[in-house]
């Protein structure tokens, strides 16, 4: 059985709401059957329209949408078989957690016997077996949140949308509940297209990750490649954490560039530099830059600590290098050995092929 | 808590419970004297008034005080066969007390409403009486009797008799037009003076079909009150509350204007084409009238409770009834509207309980077939002076509309109600 790699398509697609800016531009992306893609971005990005113009609530200003190869535009929301988990939820307070589970199967005229069915096997997928009867004022926001996403997949519908479903809940529930929603995922298969704006979130949870920005999608590939190899400055400074050095190409070969700062002159692996002289903004994650390299590494600097952030399990040194006092660095903390004093100056290195020339911001 | 329990005590050694009670005290003082304005204002302006109507729409005193000894004789009377020449004898004592106190007028007038022929009765009386003609060594009942024939007769002095308690049921009687027979059985009025119930049937048919028309169009506006962008329901608002900021008697006026025969909406009517020229309808004088101005005034009532219940419903509410494959009728109707009951319900109370003692606008543009109850309770306060009846009057629609409250209470509970 192969797997339809064009199950949610969305083509060319442009919207504006008021005929004087576009939310979206000209977006283009697949999502293949049963695949769990996050659309990630800052607030005000276009990906909750994104999502609401493929949920229905909104029209595309220009473009199509395609659910199966069909085109869906013309299509009212409550024809088009998408579930979705809302941000606040959206249970029906008035109704049991039952009546709540079985609404989408009573408008579908589903039998009496099959809806129990259906709703006994969704409240036990999300482990809420035994609260049919309650109210949903009377569950924690993490009992919600469950009844939600159970709401959104009893009718066993084909793509599930997730709106920020995990952003009100707290730190340790949130966490959890990633797992449980991924977990979910990868038992029934059903696709997932999941929004937010939390970048642990989307990669914990995503096979695919779509960055968005300013309309655009600025990047859509896997978590791991994503946070590795950035193609742009903005997913860069989005995702993780991020050491830059703004300057410019002096020499240029196929692995590697030079780059000129301010005070100063490193290696970096050439991404969107092309040429001799173009502006760039280097990006290093800070795990990859290490204090007195063992290793030989072909970039060696010396910094100055300027500020020590303990952590629990890690360590944060920043430092000031080559005129960015805003160098972080990881240390570990089974590294006891290291000297961390303010004001001391210490060796750190990094291999080219981690830093890598970006555009310039 | 059992006195075995061990008193917990504060760190200074006096009992916990007595140390929390002083604390708080001071802040119970303060709060009581926030509200005692309140309090006295509502004790003096609301349920003593009430108490006073209560006791005056009972009250039948009178003559329980005009004929003391008369009805002290009275208590051993069967009351089947003529009185004893004991009862006349106290009853000749009493009535010449109010001779002198030239208060037989009164009970001349009070009598004869109990039973006609009174008046002409106690004249003769009064002028034996002053004339000194009866002697009181011989048989008083003998005496009396000869005055008029009437006296002879007992139906007079049973009515006498029912006089005789202090209060009575005669005036809520009289609003259901019913009255207490000879019999002391409750009967109804001949039909061509029934006119009390169809003044109550009128007045409720007209305050539900208010309550409806205000839901109708209210509901529509408050719905989009509360959806629309702030910039657009700000001004929607001010539209609603416009008629709150204009006098009642201004708006009736004009809607007087706008309803009388050669009034605007004729004139455009016949504009139109839709009427012609000699034959406009009479939209004024008549319910009609009272409908449409009284639903326009009390329109503000709906929309607000149900305005401010809308604004708490999520639109993701909506739009999860839809996602989830309900036709958009479907996701009102299972979703929105149940959301919406509290407002309804506020609103529906708060219209109806208005329109049932309304007055100015029914008396305006009512007509006589558009007055309503509130109508017949002013007449008798400023017309008739039969004040213990318009007080009866009241009270019966006060009881009403408790005994609506109840029945909501009933059907959807008080707690659901949500006013603002």
């Amino acid at each position: 059985m192969s797997k339809n790699t064009e199950f949610v398509k969305f083509d060319k697609v442009d919207k504006s709401y008021d005929g004087k800016v576009l939310v979206v531009k000209d977006l283009n992306l697949n999502i293949s059957e049963g695949e769990f893609i996050t659309m990630l971005g800052p607030s005000g990005s276009g990906k909750t329209t994104c999502l609401m113009m493929l949920a229905g609530f909104e029209t595309p200003t220009n473009g199509e949408i395609y659910l199966d190869s069909n085109p869906i535009s013309n299509i009212p929301p409550h024809k088009r078989g998408i579930g979705m988990v809302f941000q606040n939820y959206a249970l029906f307070p008035h109704m049991t957690v039952y009546e709540n589970l079985a609404f989408p199967l009573r408008v579908r005229k589903v039998q009496k016997d099959e809806i129990d069915k259906k709703v006994d096997k969704a409240l036990s997928m999300v482990s809420l077996s035994g609260f049919e009867s309650r109210m949903p004022a009377q569950l924690s926001g993490g009992q919600q949140q469950r009844v939600a996403v159970a709401r959104a997949l009893v009718f066993d519908p084909a793509v599930v949308l997730m709106d920020e479903p995990l952003g009100a809940l707290d730190k340790n529930l949130r966490e959890s509940m990633q797992y449980e929603i991924k977990h979910i995922h990868e038992n029934i298969g059903v696709t997932v297209v999941y929004v937010t704006h939390d970048q642990g979130e989307a990669l914990t949870m995503s096979n695919r990750i779509a960055v968005f920005n300013d309309g655009k999608v600025q990047q859509l590939s896997s978590p791991d490649k994503l946070y590795e190899e950035p193609v742009n400055s903005f997913v860069a400074e989005f995702i993780g954490e991020n050491n830059t050095f703004g300057g410019e190409v002096t020499d240029i070969s196929k692995d590697v560039c030079k780059v000129k700062l301010q005070n100063g002159e490193i290696l970096a692996n050439p991404i969107s530099v092309t040429s001799k002289g173009d502006k760039t903004t280097v990006s290093i994650r800070p795990e990859r830059a290490l204090i007195n390299p063992k290793d030989k590494m072909d970039n060696n600097q010396t910094g100055k600590i300027e500020e020590v952030i303990y952590h629990g399990d890690h360590t944060r040194v920043r430092l000031d290098l080559l005129g960015n006092k805003e160098f972080i660095l990881k240390v570990p903390n089974s590294s006891n050995e290291l000297d961390l004093k303010l004001g001391n100056e210490i060796k750190v290195g990094w291999n080219s092929q981690d830093a890598r020339a970006l555009d310039p911001k | 808590m059992s006195s075995e329990t061990k008193q917990i005590l504060t760190t200074d050694g006096i009992p916990l419970e007595i140390s929390l009670k002083k604390a708080e005290r001071k802040n119970k003082i303060k709060a009581f004297l926030l509200v005692a304005p309140l309090l006295l204002f509502l004790i003096i302006t609301y349920i003593f008034p009430i108490g006073e109507m209560f006791t005056r729409s009972i009250d039948d005193k009178m003559i329980t005080n005009m004929l003391p000894k008369t009805f002290k004789s009275m208590e051993t009377w069967d009351g089947k066969e003529l009185p004893s020449e004991e009862v006349f004898a106290s009853f000749l004592s009493d009535f010449k007390i109010l001779v002198e106190k030239k208060e037989h007028g009164k009970l001349a007038q009070r009598l004869n409403k109990e039973k006609n022929g009174f008046n002409t009765i106690t004249k003769k009386l009064f002028r034996q009486v002053k004339r000194n003609k009866i002697d009181e060594t011989q048989s008083i009942k003998e005496q009396i009797m000869k005055v008029h024939k009437r006296w002879r007769n007992v139906e007079y002095w049973q009515a006498i008799k029912r006089t005789a308690p202090p209060y009575t049921s005669a005036k809520y009687l009289k609003a259901m037009d019913m009255y207490l027979n000879e019999d002391n059985k409750i009967t109804q009025v001949s039909e061509d003076r029934r006119i009390h119930r169809i003044l109550w049937l009128r007045t409720v048919e007209v305050a539900f079909f208010v309550t409806v028309f205000c839901f109708l169009m209210g509901y529509p506006i408050a719905h989009l009150l509360a959806t629309l962008p702030m910039k657009y329901s700000n001004l929607l608002m001010i539209c609603v509350l416009l008629p709150f900021w204009t006098s009642l008697l201004v708006r009736t006026a004009s809607w007087m204007i706008l309803l009388q025969q050669q009034g605007v909406v004729n004139d455009f009517f016949v504009l139109i084409g839709l009427v012609s020229d000699d034959n406009r309808p009479e939209m004024m004088y008549n319910k009609v009238g009272t409908y449409v101005a009284m639903t326009q005034i009390l329109l503000p009532f709906m929309v607000l409770p149900l305005y401010s219940v809308m604004k708490t419903i999520s639109p993701s509410l909506m739009r999860a009834g839809k996602s989830l494959g309900g036709t958009p009728f479907v996701a009102f109707w299972k979703v929105y509207f149940p959301l919406t009951i509290p407002g309804i319900g506020a609103g529906c109370l708060l219209v109806f309980i208005l329109a049932i003692g309304y007055y100015i606008t029914p008396a305006l543009v009512g007509g006589a077939s558009g007055t309503l109850i509130s109508n017949q309770i002013a007449y008798h306060m400023k017309t008739t002076l039969d004040w213990s009846f318009a007080s009866a009057m009241g009270l019966m629609l006060l009881g009403g509309v408790l005994v609506i409250y109840w029945l909501y209470n009933k059907l959807v509970g008080v707690d659901n109600i949500k006013l603002g």
